[in-house]
């Protein structure tokens, strides 16, 4: 990664709605189907519950609920993204994730004012790969845990 | 050479020869005069030194050489055992300790020794160890060793002075940079015998051919030759830095062999009142030895990898077990069944494994206990009861700071003073008793005190000054409750804060802990008799048994300690009171807890007339967990959520079910108040 510095960032790319998003491949573990779900009551709606990830207990968070837009129905095309951050370790359900990507890092620039403000708080920064815009995401924004508390 | 592959033995072995050491100085203190207490200590620091000098930690070796040449005197009965020579001691021990932990974390277990190593040395030379100097200098390195005769030694040497030869004691010491000392120290030796006789050497002769010496050491030798001629002839050696040759007083060394005979026949009265007590403890150590020689040493790190993989296979065994009565094959039920039971016996050999005596909890405190006492001026005799108890390593792993807690709780606020104990007409002396037994699945440790015991009304005053209950609540409180509030965050009853218990934290810390580990924490007491603090601990953390019930579509998994018993109840015996469902079992009033609703669970089917109800317990406090159907018991991995989700109500964690689906883990604990 040291030496890439500068230069190019690799992202695993994921759809949620008709935007594209992006996270550093380093912080993904693997890319999973959906399968069983086992619900944890008294948690806030985006927690769906916990997964059996080869033995491990592993937390599930729908990402589509999280920034606030309408729930979709599983489909062929849904995957679930295990990421690994400062010792957490979830999945986030999204609508298809097909794509790894490397980014020229001087064509990363700050999120937009315009977009929504509800998202603006987990975005790093947006970048423009010909036609395509992708939404960088700040993990640690998203896995923040406020609600969590609140939801005590 | 390399050392690295070593170090890991080293390391377990200095901190075990610290523990006896420990151990023994607390016995030396109640036996001043047992000398074979002493011996024991020394063979300790002995051991300590040469291994700690092998691997090259010389200041290691310098303290514990030092600590050793005080013990050797007290062997000796050059000086008395006092306790604030043994403060000197400890400290010196703890030194040794904090060198070894410095070593263990990857250090170069440097540590300055300085002020210890004067303080023993002032010991040594029968000086009060407070009226250490800085000033004064280090005592000329010659009287650094001295050598001792015995009154074998004392005759020979008397018999070569009738024939014309003159006793000498050579100081020797070798230079810093010298590499092969044995060799030097054979060369001085050849030397010497081929002028005279060699009587005597300190380090023994042994160790000197093994290198078990720093730079230094002594020879007594017969010869006729005089003072100077001895000296050129050792000098003529290389690598040697200084020699010094002193004719011996043989009157002095007689002298001195009267007295310390004098001193011996002393403790030889005393010790044989205390010889048949000494004769079992000889037989308990005998025994101890023999069961030493047949463990071996295991790394934690494999046996935590064991058990993770035999984990795993509980999970696979779970789904075969699922599979083979799906299928209903009658050889591979056969089958299935025997692999259960050996997977059964291989759990219960792992847990076993796993198992570790509480002492490596208890054995520190002996230490903390005196050490406090003395702080506070009191007087406290820490008896301990069934220090081999086994616990499971993790649960061990959690249950010292609690137990610390405790046992100084009892110390700072159980034991009174001396003077306010005579007054009472108690013994000047408290006893804490530490007690820890096996009963079921459970292990107690208990924590007794004969102090004041809990005052009623303190506890009130207190808990109402600080909000933490209502004056109109109070009074109608049973004992027990009153003494559950010392648990409560934010209380504390000692009347002024000392640096022993106020430190911050509370005894609500300890119940949290130990209600953590599924265990849970009870006080007993009757003022002016004492306390007992009760703790219930469960034998291992990782498998447990469960109930499985369901609820609607979900599963959930009850741990099978809270469990009562189950009922089927009909809807018609439903009571109410207070807007609470409650129900009659056996006499008692049960109130209802609907899990679909506490957890909210998404109704798809109606339930029928009857009820199935969980029996769940608390302490004494009992509740009926409502549910929709049992599926059976079954023995489950404990896994832990993760870190995203931590403190889900009434969820003590998960586990993995045979058909690969993820059940919660039901917390009794959180769902009664």
């Amino acid at each position: 990664m040291t030496e890439l510095q500068g230069t190019e960032l690799k992202v695993i790319v994921f759809q949620l709605k008709d935007k594209e998003y992006a996270i550093p491949v380093q912080q993904v573990r693997s890319i999973e189907k959906v399968q069983h779900i086992t619900r944890v009551p008294g948690t806030p709606n985006f927690v769906k519950g916990v997964i059996n990830l080869r033995g491990v207990v592993t937390p599930i968070i729908d990402l589509r609920t999280r920034f606030g837009l309408e729930e979709a129905t599983i489909s062929e095309n849904t995957r679930v993204i295990i990421i690994a951050f400062d010792e957490i370790e979830v999945g986030f359900i999204v609508d298809a994730a097909n794509d790894v990507v490397d980014i020229p890092t001087d064509s990363i620039e700050p999120a937009p004012e315009v977009v929504d403000a509800t998202q603006v708080d987990y975005i790093n920064g947006v970048a423009k790969i010909g036609k395509r815009l992708l939404i960088l995401l700040n993990l640690e924004k998203v896995l923040n845990n406020r609600e969590l508390q609140a939801a005590k | 050479m390399d050392m690295s592959q070593y170090l890991e033995v080293f390391i377990d072995e200095s901190k075990e020869h610290l523990q006896t050491i420990n151990e023994q100085l607390l016995e030396l203190e109640k036996n001043p005069e047992d000398v074979t207490i002493v011996n024991e200590i020394f063979r300790s620091a002995h051991t300590l030194k040469g291994m700690s000098a092998t691997m090259g930690f010389e200041d290691l070796a310098n303290l514990t050489h030092q600590m050793e040449n005080v013990l050797d005197a007290i062997r000796n009965h050059k000086i008395q055992v006092t306790p604030d020579i043994l403060d000197v001691v400890f400290r010196a021990v703890d030194d040794l300790e904090a060198m070894v932990i410095s070593i263990a974390e990857g250090g170069d277990g440097k540590h300055d020794v300085t002020e210890v190593v004067q303080q023993l040395k002032l010991i040594e030379q029968g000086k009060a160890p407070i009226a250490a100097e800085p000033a004064s200098k280090p005592s000329p390195s010659s009287q650094l060793y001295t050598q001792t005769y015995g009154e074998f030694e004392y005759n020979v040497l008397q018999q070569s002075k009738e024939q014309g030869f003159t006793s000498y004691e050579i100081y020797i010491k070798l230079r810093s940079d010298c590499l092969l000392k044995a060799a030097r120290v054979f060369m001085v030796f050849e030397t010497l015998e081929q002028v005279g006789e060699i009587i005597k050497s300190n380090p023994p002769a042994e160790q000197l051919e093994q290198e078990q010496f720093d730079q230094e050491f002594i020879v007594t030798v017969i010869s006729k030759e005089n003072k100077e001629d001895l000296y050129k002839q050792i000098m003529k050696v290389s690598e040697i830095e200084e020699v010094i040759v002193t004719p011996l007083d043989l009157e002095k060394i007689g002298m001195e062999l009267q007295q310390a005979e004098a001193a011996f026949t002393q403790v030889e009265e005393k010790s044989e009142k205390t010889e048949k007590q000494e004769k079992e403890e000889k037989a308990s150590t005998a025994r101890q030895t023999v069961a030493g020689n047949k463990t071996i040493r295991v790394n934690i790190e494999r046996l935590d990898s064991l058990m993770n993989l035999f984990e795993e296979l509980v999970i696979d065994r779970g789904r075969l077990e699922q599979i083979s009565r799906e299928l209903n094959h009658p050889e591979l039920q056969e089958t299935v069944e025997r692999m259960s039971r050996i997977s059964g016996d291989l759990q219960n050999i792992i847990l076993n494994m796993r198992m570790v005596p509480v002492e490596t909890v208890f054995n520190r405190f002996p230490r903390m206990v005196r050490q406090l006492a003395r702080d506070l001026g009191k007087k406290v005799n820490l008896e301990i009861i069934g220090a081999e108890t086994e616990l499971d390593r993790t649960v061990i792993d959690e249950i010292g700071d609690p137990l610390v807690h405790l046992l100084r709780n009892a110390i700072d606020h159980g034991i009174e003073t001396p003077d306010v104990r005579r007054a009472k007409g108690k013994p000047e002396e408290g006893t804490v008793r530490l007690k820890a037994y096996h009963s079921g699945n459970h292990v107690f440790i208990e924590i007794e005190d004969d102090g004041a015991g809990i005052n009623r009304e303190k506890v009130l005053k207190k808990a109402i000054s600080k909000g933490i209950i209502s004056e109109q609540n109070a009074a109608n409180l049973t004992d027990k409750q009153v003494y559950e509030l010392i648990f409560s965050s934010g209380f504390s009853t000692a009347d002024k804060i000392s640096d022993v218990s106020g430190r911050g934290v509370g005894l609500d810390v300890v119940k949290n802990t130990i209600e953590s580990l599924g265990g849970s924490v009870t006080i007993d007491s009757y003022e002016g008799v004492g306390s007992v603090f009760s703790i219930q601990l469960p034998l291992t953390l990782s498998i447990i048994s469960v109930m499985l019930v369901e609820i609607q579509n979900e599963k959930y998994a009850i741990p099978l300690s809270s469990i009562i018993e189950t009922a089927m109840v009909k809807k018609e015996d439903i009571l109410h009171a207070h807007n609470q469902k409650v129900i009659d079992f056996r006499g008692k009033v049960v109130p209802l807890l609907f899990l679909k609703d506490i957890f909210e669970v998404p109704v798809h089917k109606e339930e029928g007339d009857f009820l199935s109800v969980v029996i769940v317990r608390k302490g004494e406090k009992m509740a009926g967990l409502v549910v929709d159907s049992f599926i059976g018991q079954q023995e489950i991995v404990l896994k832990s959520l993760g870190n995203y989700l931590t403190n889900v109500f009434a969820i003590s964690g998960a586990t993995i079910l045979g058909d690969g689906q993820v059940a919660l883990i039901i917390d009794c604990n959180a769902l009664i108040k």
